[in-house]
This record gives structure tokens, sequence and C-alpha cells, in this order.
């Protein structure tokens, strides 16, 4: 799971949806979140490991962790701006 | 008798009451509609660029509905899950056996600072009010951009830049217009195995593109606008996708997750926490598919035989499969097809004259097939 140093803010679980259905559930949560808010994406779909990483480097948030679990992968995002 | 409450007059909700009328016999139906019209939100698109009236887009629910189906022409203010109740504003409150939700989305452009003067095609207005605008436009830059994801119809947007390149070639000025696009994802078109198609009919067509811009306000003294990404686009004259959100009756009821869409089981509908009683389809709910028309057809026809089945002592054994069909038009009477389930992603057939019939037919045939639950 999530660091324990990092308080998670919102968690948004988009297991069961396909690419781009995480990302596009990441970037509505994003726009809700306030700046430091800390965002944990779940994501069962092979194709977030490409397109979270890249939006988020692109709209210059902070990716700060990318884990592994049992049929999902978690991505953890703070809020830069 | 059982009484079976549809919320909606769109394709999905006419579609449910329809079936659930003529299949179970023990069935008190009624349908709920705000406004008591049925819209054909497809054809918004061509009113936009002066190809339809939009008297073509509009018939009264009464005429597309069976006899033994009630119409209630009112507005639900909440859902009483626990005592089986919709409360409606006229202070009516309208006892249920089994619930159908199909109230659709709503369009929010108010969220985007500064957007009041952007343009939509999400509505008869608004498809009216560009279709004003692109008559009177002289030449220069036309910015399509999305303004929240999820929205209705996810290939409109790239749609409506082929068909602006149309309009403006049949106008004479395409060479003073400049087209760009600003996709909210990664690529140009949301379905992956669809995308780089589109991206060759843009290339072809001198469509300029953007990838990962969702905007996030307007300067309409500027005419800039702004992504979330912190990018900047000037226009001319602005097209924007409004933010959508689900009805507000279904928040103020607890069905809701955070971002407005009830959480529903994607095989059998069934909204989740109330198995049984009540379903949603269409726009409404949170499965992770194209909010669309042809979506809610063919969850209706599941809702529709199942529910049916229940007022009938049967056991609902119907499933959705995921199952989405529909036409986009690229212009220059040219048009691709796309076919997909949960199981499936879909394989696009190369651009062709086949698929822009296809998608006149359904246009043509859909008042007369598609609400009476006829296909």
């Amino acid at each position: 799971m999530v660091q324990e140093t990092v308080q998670v803010t919102r968690l948004v679980d988009a297991r069961g949806s396909v690419c781009p259905g995480p990302l596009m559930a990441l970037i509505g949560a994003v726009r809700e979140q306030k700046v430091g808010d800390v965002i944990a994406v779940y994501s069962g779909d092979s194709g977030s490991k490409g397109d979270i990483p890249l939006w988020v480097k692109k709209a210059g948030h902070e990716l700060i962790a990318v884990k592994d679990h049992e049929g999902y992968a978690e991505f953890v995002i703070r809020k830069i701006r | 008798m059982k009484r079976v409450v549809v919320l909606g007059g769109g394709v999905g909700g006419t579609i449910v009451a329809n079936l659930v009328a003529k299949k179970a016999r023990d069935a008190e139906v009624t349908l709920v509609d705000k406004t008591g019209k049925h819209v054909y939100q497809p054809g918004f698109v061509y009113v936009a660029f002066d190809k339809w009236n939009p008297k073509r887009l509009v018939k009264d629910e009464r005429k597309l509905l069976r006899r033994r189906v009630k119409l209630l022409i009112d507005e639900v203010v909440r859902v009483d899950t626990k005592g089986k109740q919709v409360h409606l504003k006229s202070g009516t409150a309208l006892a249920y056996d089994y619930l159908v939700i199909a109230t659709g989305a709503r369009l929010a452009p108010e969220e985007i600072p500064g957007s009041a003067g952007a343009h939509h095609f999400y509505s008869v207005d608004g498809a009216l009010k560009l279709r004003d605008a692109l008559a009177k436009f002289p030449g220069g830059r036309v910015v399509i951009t999305v303004g929240g994801v999820p929205y209705k119809c996810p290939p409109a947007p790239a749609e409506s830049a082929c068909l602006l390149d149309y309009y403006f070639s049949k106008r004479g000025i395409r060479d003073k217009v400049d087209i760009h696009y600003l996709s909210p994802l990664g690529r140009v078109f949301p379905l992956e195995t669809v995308s780089p198609t589109v991206q060759k009919i843009f290339d072809a067509k001198s469509v300029r593109y953007t990838t990962f811009f969702n905007a996030e306000r307007v300067d309409p003294e500027k005419k800039v606008v702004y992504s979330l990404e912190g990018e900047e686009v000037p226009y001319d004259l602005l097209i924007m996708i409004p933010p959508h959100h689900g009805a507000t009756f279904a928040k103020d009821s607890g069905l809701t997750d955070a971002g407005g869409w009830i959480p529903t089981d994607k095989y059998t509908l069934e909204v989740k926490g109330h198995e049984g009683a009540i379903w949603a389809i269409g726009d409404a709910t949170d499965i992770p598919i194209s909010k669309a028309g042809a979506t809610a057809h063919y969850e209706a026809k599941v809702v529709g035989e199942n529910v049916a089945a229940m007022v009938d002592g049967e056991a609902p054994i119907a499933r959705y499969d995921g199952k989405v069909m529909c036409f986009c038009d690229a212009g220059f009477h040219r048009g691709i097809a796309m076919r997909f389930d949960y199981q499936h992603p879909p394989v696009p057939p190369p651009l062709s004259l086949k698929w822009y019939l296809g998608k006149v037919l359904v246009n043509r045939l859909y008042w007369t097939i598609v609400p009476k639950a006829r296909a």
C-alpha cells in the first residue's frame, strides 16, 4: 500500500475501468482536489502505466509512487499546481 | 400489479417503459420526464452544421410510448429507497416496486470560468447558436476543446473537427480557417484502436491537434483557452464540450459516487446496494464505457427484459455484454463504424461511403424503430 508518511486525501478506485477510464477518473479528481492534496488511483488496466505517468508529468504534478498489487496497480499523485 | 417507475424519457427510459409494458401484463408502468419532449441528440451536430432543421430533433414523448405507459411530466426531487417512493416537484410521491433510472447527464458549462461565450452542440439551443456563429465566421482559428471527462458521445469532438473541415470547404473558405482539436487524452481519439485511423484522417484534412489538453478556464477578452496542464491556445471561435454531471436528485438521494454517477453493475445494470429494486442505464451510470445513445439503447433492452421477467415472477437472466455500435461522419460522405463490447475492442474499418450511409440510415429510421423497441 501507500507509504505511511503520505496521507492520501482521495482514493479513486478505477479497477474494472478500461483505458482511458482510469486516467479520466484521475483528471476529474485533480480538477476537484486542492493543491497539495494526494490522490491514489487503483487501475487494473495495463495501459495506465503508460498514460497516467505521462499525463502527470505533462500536467506538472508529482508522481509519488507506482505500486503493483494483485491484479491492479496503485498510482499516488500529489497535486502541485 | 407491480408498479414499475422509469425516470427519464430519453432513448433508454423510453425503450425500457415500452418493453415492460409490452412484455409484462401485470406491470403498471409510469414514466416521469421533466419536459415531455424526446430529443434525438445525435442530430445536434447536424443542426450546428446547418444540415438539419431543429424540428427534426424533437417529438412528444407521449407519441413514442405504448398506450399502457402512463407519462408524468414532472421533475424528480428525491428517491426514498427505503420507503420505495419517488418524490416529485409537484408534491406527488410515486410508489414503486421496481425503479429504472435513465435520467442521463446534465451540462455544467458554468464550471469553466470565462466560458460563457464558448459554443457547444450538446443542446438544441447550443447547436442553433453555433450554427449562427459558423454562418457568420469570416475565417480564423476554430478551436475544439473538452471541459471535463467523462462526456457524452466520446467521438463527437473529433467528428465535429472533420465536419468543420467539410463545412468550410463547402463555403469556399477552408484555406482561411485553422481547425485545432485539443484532446483531453494522450491521443486524438478515446478508443486506442481507433485513434491511429482518426489521426490519419486529421492529417489528411490538415486538422491540427494537441493532446493532453483539458480546458480549465477561458479568457474571453484575450480569446485564449488555458488547460489544466498549463498550456494556452488562442482562438477566434471556441467550441467547448461542457462538463457533464449526473442528475442532481440522484446525488441528493445518496445514489451517486463522488463524480455524481450511479454505481451500477456492468452486467445486470442493477444499482449497487439496491439489487432487485433499482436499475440504472445510459449516461447516469458509472459504468466505464461510452456515454452514448447506443449504449443506453442496448442496456435498455437488457433492463426491459429483466424487469418484465421479475414482474412475471421469473428469473432476470439477461446480461449486458458492453455492446456499443456507432457511426462517425468524417465529412465528404465518408464515415467509420465502431462496434465493441467488454471483451472485444473496436477494429476500425477504413473510411468509406458505406459507414456514412449507415449513419444516414440510423438517423432516418430512429423515430420509427428505436424508441418503440423494434430493434
